[in-house]
This record gives C-alpha cells, sequence and structure tokens, in this order.
C-alpha cells in the first residue's frame, strides 16, 4: 500500500472515531430526551415544579422536594469543604514541614482517590450512628453533607494548592521587600490573586456533590420530604433515580429520565461557570 | 500612611490576626487528616481481618454475608475489559486526530474538545440511565456484563482522551517536521515515533480511566446488574465490587463484615493501579527532559 | 496607495524584480558550471496575511553550495522550506510565485509531494534523529520509500554513514540509540537520513548553529564534500562559514516588514566587491 492512500485511510479512521466520541454526548441527550419525552407529553414539564408530592405511579410528580434537598445538601458539603479545603492548601504550601506537606498531599490524592461507595460504606456505619446519638434517625441531610464535603473537599484543596503555586515568584519578593508578614501576604496578595481559580475550583466541588448518587444515597435516608431540619432523612435526585430505576416503568420510568435531564443541566451549568471563572474541567 | 500601620508586625491586631491565620490551618489540617486517618483505619480494622487468599478465591454465600467474592471479582475485570477494550482505541484514535490533525485554538478541535468536557462533566447517574436506555433496551443487551462496560467505556472516554492528547502534544514538533521532511507518512511516524515515545503518558491515562471505571457504582448499578454468580459470556449479569459493596451494605443485613473487606480490596486494586499510573507518569516526564 | 512606512524620501527603491543571473564569465569554482536547477520566480511566503518575505526571483545552480545569508526574521528558513513544501504543513501560510525544479513546478497541486521530498532532503538546526536505533533511523525512511531488501538496505546505510564520516566512529553499534550519540553525530546521522533517499537537493537550515565549535567543524568539512554531487542551499548566521564553502550567496534584508532579496551572486563577489551599500554593511559587520 502507498503511503498516501495508507494515510488517508488513517485519516477516515481517525476522523470516523473522532465523530463518534464527540456525538457521543448528542447521543445521550437524544436519549435522555427521547425517554423523557411520553411523560413530558402526557403531563407538560410545569407537573414537574409543582408542590403536590413525588408519586409518579399516580401522577404526581413533584421533584421540588428533591431538588432542594440535592442543592441544600450540596451547598452545606461545600460550606463545610471550602473553608477546610482552602485552609489546607494554606497548610501544605505555607505551614507544613516539607515531609509532613508531602505526607498530608499524598493523603489529599487518597482521599479523592477512595471510590464514593467506600466513603457511603464508611459514613453509615460510622457517622451515622453518631448522628443517631444525637437526634434519630441518623441518616439524614447532615450525614450527607458530611460525606459528600469528604468527597468534594480534596477538589477545592488540589485546585486551590495549584493556583497558590502559579502565583508569581516576583508577588513574594514584592510583599516581602514592602515588610508584610506571611500571613499579610497570604490573605491580601496570595488570596486575591488566587480567587478567581479557587471560585471555580469551588464550583466544580459542587458539581461534583450536586451529581454524586452512591454516597448520597447511603447515608441521607431517602425519605421525599423538604428538610426542615438537618437531621430530617431527605431524598436527592440521583439518589432518586438510583432506587427507584430498577423498577419504574410507563411513565415513572419517563419521569426519572426528566429528573437526569434537570440533574444534567444543573451540574453542567455549574462546569460553564467554573469554566468562564478559569477552571479546569479536572479529570482527576 | 493609617493603612500601612495594618500590616505592621508590631500592631497587635495584625499579629493576632497572623496568629489566627496559622491555627486555622494547622486546625483544619488536623481535622481532615484525623478524618481521613479514621477512615483508612475503620477500613483496615473492618476489613483486613476477613481478606485473605480463600476470601479473594470463593463464591458468595448467603447474599455475600459469609463466602469470599470470586465471581464479583471476575465480573468486574470482564466489565473493565469491555470497557477498556472500546474505549481505548476510539480515545486513542480520536486524540490523534486532536493532536496531529487540528489545532489547539482551531474551531474543529474546539468543538470535539468542548463536546468531550461536557461529557465528563455529566454525573454517572445520567450516564448509568443512558446506558440503560441505550445498551440495554435499544440495543437489546439487557443487564449485562457488556451493557455495563459499554456505559462506563462512554465515562472514562473523555479522560482518555484528553491525557493521551496532551501526552502526544508534549512529543516535539522536531520529529513530525523531518519524518515530513524525508516524504514519509503519518501513520508510519506515528506508529514508530510519537506513540511511543508518548507511551508512558498514554498508559498513565489508561490506568487513571481504569481507576475511575473500577471505582464507578451508580452507572452500573441498572446497567451490569446484582447477579453475583460466576459469568459465563459477556452477555451474563455480573455484579461489579463496587455494586457488591453497596448492596452488602444496604440491602444485606449483616453484611457489613464483608463490605468492609470488599472495600480493602478495592482500594488497594487502585492504590496499585494509581501508582504504576504515576510511575508512568513520572517516567515520561523524565524521558521528555532526557530527550530535549 | 503608497502605505506610509516611515521611510525617507528619496531613498532610492528597490529594483523592479529581475533575475539575478550570473555571468558565467566571472570565474568561479571549476566545479560550478552554471546549470540552474531550481528556478525561483516572483515568490512570496506570507503567515495568515502576513508577509515573510516578497519578490523573491533567483536561481540555484546544479551542483554548487548557495548560502542564504542575513538578519534573522527576513524570511531565509520560509524561502527554504517553501523548496520542499514543508509550508504546506503549517497553517495559514500562503505561497505565491514560481519554483520549479528541473522543469518541473514544485507548486502544482498534483504533484506527489512525497516524490519531492525524497528528491529534496532538509538538514534542520537542532539535529532531530528519531528516538530509535541508528539502523532504524536510516531504515525508516527507505522502507516507507518501497525498499526492503535487507542486504540492499544495509548496503544503503553503510553507504550513507560513510558518506557521512559516521561510519568508522560507529559502524559497530548500529543497534545503539540515535539519541545517545554527540549532537555533532546526531547531525551528521541526520544529514545521512536525508543522503539515504539519494536525493538531488540538499536544503539545511543552519545546520552548525546548534553545535559546539568542534563539531561544527566537521560538519561544515562535510558539507563542503557534497559540493558536487548534491545542490546544497544552506541557510547560515555565520558569515565566516558561508563564505569558505559556499559557490553563490544571496543576501536577504527586511524592507517595508517583508523579507527581499537585496543582492545575489558568487561567494567571493558578494563578500569582496558588494553592489549593494546593505549588503556592504552587512558582511562588514557595520549592520544587522
Amino acid at each position: 500500500m502507498s503511503p498516501c492512500s495508507r494515510d488517508a485511510r488513517l485519516f477516515w479512521i481517525l476522523s470516523a472515531s473522532a465523530l463518534i466520541a464527540s456525538g457521543l454526548l448528542l447521543l445521550i441527550l437524544v436519549f435522555l430526551a427521547k425517554e423523557s419525552w411520553p411523560v413530558i407529553q402526557n403531563a407538560g414539564l410545569s407537573k414537574f415544579m409543582r408542590s403536590d408530592g413525588w408519586y409518579p405511579t399516580e401522577g404526581a410528580y413533584g421533584l421540588l422536594p428533591m431538588l432542594a434537598a440535592s442543592m441544600a445538601m450540596s451547598a452545606l458539603a461545600i460550606i463545610i469543604a471550602a473553608p477546610l479545603g482552602v485552609a489546607s492548601a494554606l497548610f501544605c504550601r505555607f505551614y507544613a514541614p516539607p515531609l509532613i506537606s508531602r505526607m498530608y498531599r499524598w493523603a489529599i490524592i487518597l482521599l479523592a482517590g477512595i471510590p464514593s461507595v467506600v466513603l457511603g460504606l464508611w459514613g453509615l456505619t460510622v457517622i451515622v450512628p453518631l448522628i443517631l446519638a444525637v437526634s434519630p434517625p441518623g441518616t439524614s441531610l447532615l450525614a450527607g453533607s458530611i460525606i459528600l464535603a469528604l468527597m468534594i473537599l480534596p477538589t477545592v484543596a488540589l485546585t486551590t494548592e495549584a493556583a497558590l503555586a502559579a502565583v508569581p515568584m516576583t508577588y513574594w519578593q514584592g510583599a516581602a521587600a514592602l515588610g508584610l508578614s506571611k500571613e499579610a501576604t497570604i490573605l491580601r496578595v496570595a488570596l486575591p490573586a488566587t480567587a478567581a481559580s479557587i471560585y471555580a475550583g469551588i464550583l466544580l466541588a459542587v458539581a461534583r456533590a450536586l451529581g454524586e448518587t452512591m454516597a448520597v444515597l447511603m447515608v441521607s435516608g431517602n425519605v421525599v420530604q423538604l428538610p426542615s431540619s438537618l437531621f430530617d432523612p431527605v431524598r436527592t435526585l440521583t439518589a432518586n433515580i438510583a432506587l427507584e430505576m430498577a423498577y419504574a416503568t410507563g411513565d415513572h420510568r419517563a419521569s426519572l429520565f426528566v429528573s437526569g435531564l434537570v440533574l444534567t443541566a444543573l451540574v453542567l451549568a455549574l462546569a460553564a461557570g467554573a469554566r468562564r471563572s478559569g477552571g479546569q474541567i479536572v479529570h482527576a | 500612611m493609617r493603612e500601612s500601620r495594618a500590616f505592621d508586625l508590631s500592631s497587635p491586631r495584625a499579629a493576632w490576626r497572623d496568629l489566627s491565620l496559622q491555627a486555622a490551618a494547622w486546625f483544619a489540617a488536623a481535622i481532615v487528616a484525623g478524618m481521613f486517618l479514621w477512615l483508612l483505619f475503620d477500613l483496615l480494622w473492618h476489613g483486613a481481618a476477613r481478606v485473605d487468599w480463600t476470601f479473594l478465591t470463593t463464591t458468595p454465600k448467603s447474599s455475600g454475608r459469609s463466602g469470599g467474592i470470586a465471581p464479583i471479582l471476575a465480573s468486574t475485570l470482564l466489565i473493565l475489559f469491555v470497557a477498556i477494550a472500546v474505549a481505548a482505541p476510539l480515545g486513542l484514535a480520536t486524540a490523534v486526530l486532536l493532536s496531529e490533525y487540528t489545532r489547539r485554538e482551531g474551531r474543529l478541535g474546539q468543538m470535539i474538545g468542548l463536546s468531550l468536557d461536557v461529557l465528563a462533566g455529566v454525573p454517572s447517574i445520567v450516564v448509568g440511565l443512558f446506558g440503560n436506555a441505550f445498551f440495554c433496551v435499544w440495543l437489546g443487551l439487557g443487564f449485562s456484563i457488556l451493557a455495563g462496560g459499554l456505559t462506563l467505556a462512554c465515562m472514562i472516554l473523555p479522560i482518555l482522551i484528553r491525557t493521551t492528547e496532551s501526552g502526544l502534544r508534549q512529543v516535539p514538533d522536531e520529529w513530525r517536521l523531518s519524518a515530513e521532511a524525508l516524504g514519509m507518512s503519518r501513520a508510519t511516524i506515528l506508529i514508530h515515533v510519537l506513540i511511543p515515545v508518548a507511551a508512558p503518558a498514554l498508559i498513565a491515562g489508561l490506568m487513571l480511566g481504569i481507576g475511575r471505571a473500577m471505582a464507578e457504582t451508580a452507572a452500573l448499578v441498572f446497567t451490569s446488574g446484582y447477579v453475583d454468580r460466576m459469568p459465563a459470556s459477556f452477555l451474563d449479569s455480573g455484579r461489579a465490587i463496587s455494586v457488591h459493596i453497596y448492596d452488602l451494605t444496604m440491602n444485606v443485613a449483616g453484611g457489613d463484615k464483608n463490605a468492609y473487606a470488599s472495600a480493602l480490596v478495592l482500594i488497594a486494586l487502585l492504590i496499585i493501579i494509581n501508582g504504576i499510573a504515576v510511575a508512568l507518569a513520572d517516567r515520561a516526564l523524565t524521558r521528555r527532559v532526557s530527550a530535549a | 496607495m503608497t502605505k506610509s512606512t516611515g521611510s525617507e524620501p528619496g531613498q532610492n527603491k528597490p529594483a523592479p524584480a529581475t533575475p539575478f543571473t550570473v555571468s558565467p564569465i566571472v570565474a568561479g569554482p571549476t566545479c560550478c558550471v552554471p546549470e540552474c536547477q531550481i528556478r525561483i520566480e516572483d515568490l512570496a511566503v506570507s503567515y495568515k496575511g502576513v508577509p515573510a518575505f516578497k519578490d523573491v526571483t533567483l536561481d540555484i545552480y546544479r551542483g554548487c553550495i548557495t548560502a542564504f545569508i542575513g538578519p534573522s526574521g527576513c524570511g531565509k528558513t520560509s524561502l527554504l522550506s517553501s523548496i520542499n513544501r514543508l509550508t504546506d504543513m503549517i497553517a495559514g501560510c500562503s505561497v505565491e510565485g514560481l519554483i520549479s525544479i528541473d522543469g518541473q513546478n514544485v507548486r502544482d497541486p498534483t504533484l506527489d509531494v512525497r516524490a519531492l521530498r525524497r528528491r529534496v532532503g532538509m538538514i534542520f538546526q537542532k539535529p532531530n534523529p528519531f528516538p530509535l536505533s541508528i539502523r532504524r533511523n536510516l531504515e525508516m525512511p527507505l522502507r516507507e520509500h518501497g525498499l526492503t531488501n535487507r542486504a540492499e538496505l544495509d548496503s544503503r546505510i553503510e553507504k550513507a554513514l560513510k558518506d557521512v564520516g559516521l561510519w568508522p566512529e560507529i559502524h559497530g553499534r548500529l543497534d545503539a540509540p540515535a539519541l545517545a550519540l554527540s549532537g555533532g553525530q546526531q547531525q551528521r546521522l541526520c544529514i545521512a537520513r536525508a543522503l539515504v533517499l539519494e536525493p538531488a537537493v540538499l536544503l539545511m537550515d543552519e545546520p552548525c548553529s546548534a553545535l559546539d565549535p568542534l563539531s561544527s567543524g566537521v560538519v561544515e568539512d562535510l558539507i563542503e564534500s557534497l559540493r558536487g554531487r548534491y545542490t546544497v542551499v544552506i541557510v547560515t548566521h555565520n558569515l565566516a562559514q558561508a563564505r569558505r564553502i559556499a559557490n553563490y550567496a544571496a543576501f536577504f534584508w527586511v524592507k517595508e516588514r517583508a523579507g527581499t532579496l537585496i543582492e545575489f551572486d558568487f561567494c567571493r563577489q558578494l563578500f569582496e566587491a558588494p553592489k549593494h551599500e546593505l549588503t556592504a554593511a552587512y558582511v562588514n559587520g557595520q549592520r544587522g
């Protein structure tokens, strides 16, 4: 075979692969829409935003309690994880002795790699009984938030640390020349300079929290209700899909696909926000 | 003049602020490290006692409360095999197109890249929904190892492509130019030079993808299913190890002990895979430096 | 219609492009029977609309060494890579004008670029052997062009290595990695890799500038030894080197933000009796 025709064939194979890979997203969206369509046609989208509860077999598709639970849990998780994550990054970069810093960083990376189902297992057997001792039933919004916080903390810590590492040396020298203390430099120079990246990291972490299923499913009790306290059991959008998909049929099944679409829209909006403020989709 | 006093070390307010920031950093680190060690300790404490050769090589008994995880490991490996066998060639080819035939700032490359980044952001449970609707129902694969593996392939494709692409882009242009100047085909230079040079980076990306796939649960629950028998073919339902942990925790009273043991096995596998990935990435880096 | 470029009025405009033909009466090296092999007419190259050089017309003579000299950024490398159409690789690069080698139009869209590049070898500034064994480096281009006979491959490789003087140094370790060679050896290997395809023309883009002085001298001697067998076009910043090895020299300068050919002549003529004041200033080290 001549080199030219070989190259032409190579190009076609590559193009076909790229077409499949980039068409996959479209295929996923099309299939989600296709599977959702029956219930949208029968019931209309407005039904999903009504507050008459989630009884999909009886035609009541109120997603609001679960949407609220998802958002509340993610918000709470990031309220816990963001300060801890940023402080972890500061600790790692500025305070820890080199050896401890290395070990700590290694621990954070390992934490990022722990499968969510393992975190869920640990949450259910360790955290939930502790919460139960304070206020039953233990499986609750709080338990879900704590486990989620543990899960997304590495995202915040690692993006913050990477951003701090990228602060130009001249800033530090300039601050030192002005006689600023280390803390003053961190607070007034380093953190403001990296604010956009930290913010992007936080948005990505929230997106991850919203999309997380297993850990949340295992520790948060799965009762469809608007949470009124930290100790209420709640069901998130993701948990709902995982719980009911096994047996759902007809419009019920279709309504789960609608909740999947809603979830995807939320997560992608956050990821887009993160991208715009200079963050990158963190693959690790 | 007044502002500058705020930075003054001797001012008691500044000194207090400096001290409290330092304390906060140590305190946060202590909490995080404490939680992490607690988690690790629990995993080892509950799991280590049960993990032995018998556990790895026997079948689960009484819904997994006792017995081992041999069929679960087999299913996990088969699902991974399907996912990698599909995603790796597809990912490699797409990455080659992105790095060799499109410019980073070019329209086509940007569009493919954007669609991959969006795909990477889709929650795994939603990928699972798609897998169920497309592979299980529409293609008629049912709850099977094949359907689960294909679903995971969709999930890890973006990370495979992005790591492979960046690995290839790091190969210096001089070899492409000299090959071109010698009238050689792009296929030859790719196969004999570019891909071998980028291989450590490619394998590191592959390992990352395998790690991601192995940790995944949500996308598998309703694509590859729950059946904990030893799979006989790719069309059998098979229970992945992460699904096994989930099932033991949630649906089997008294399954905690074996759940912890399985979790320990899963994490050990992940650490091994991750270690390989890091070592290879380091090697890719040193190789690049020595080649320059 | 004329754009204000800040040049002073009354300064003599560049002469309308005429081929710089050299009368054969002027004495030159004996090897050099001036027979035009590469003809370049009104050539212009631009990147995304920004011209690199324009209005270049010159002839390159068979079997001679032609040096392109001039300051950085005056389009010498662009000119060189438009001869083997390596400019095709660069996005946004457009070429206008005529280049022909032995009467064949290089810019013909139906031309087999691979065949062209087989006839026109190129050596880059930085030695860039493939990260393979020495043997594979030389073998790959040959196999690519359809030669698979083991004995023939070996004899071609041996011949190319002998041509560049590497054979005595490395014939015992042909399977060692090419990147383990020294910089000068790597560059000679790259030249051997071009020669193994038996090209007619060799384009060299500052082949010695990334090497230490000793290796640079060895490579320079090698280039000189190619005279007569190959048509060599060499871009160099080293004026002394150009003076030592070239038969012809072309001097480029940036005018109106684009590279322009100022003077083309016998090398000795250009250095000793330049016709243009810019050339005189440059070769005497007063400008550039």
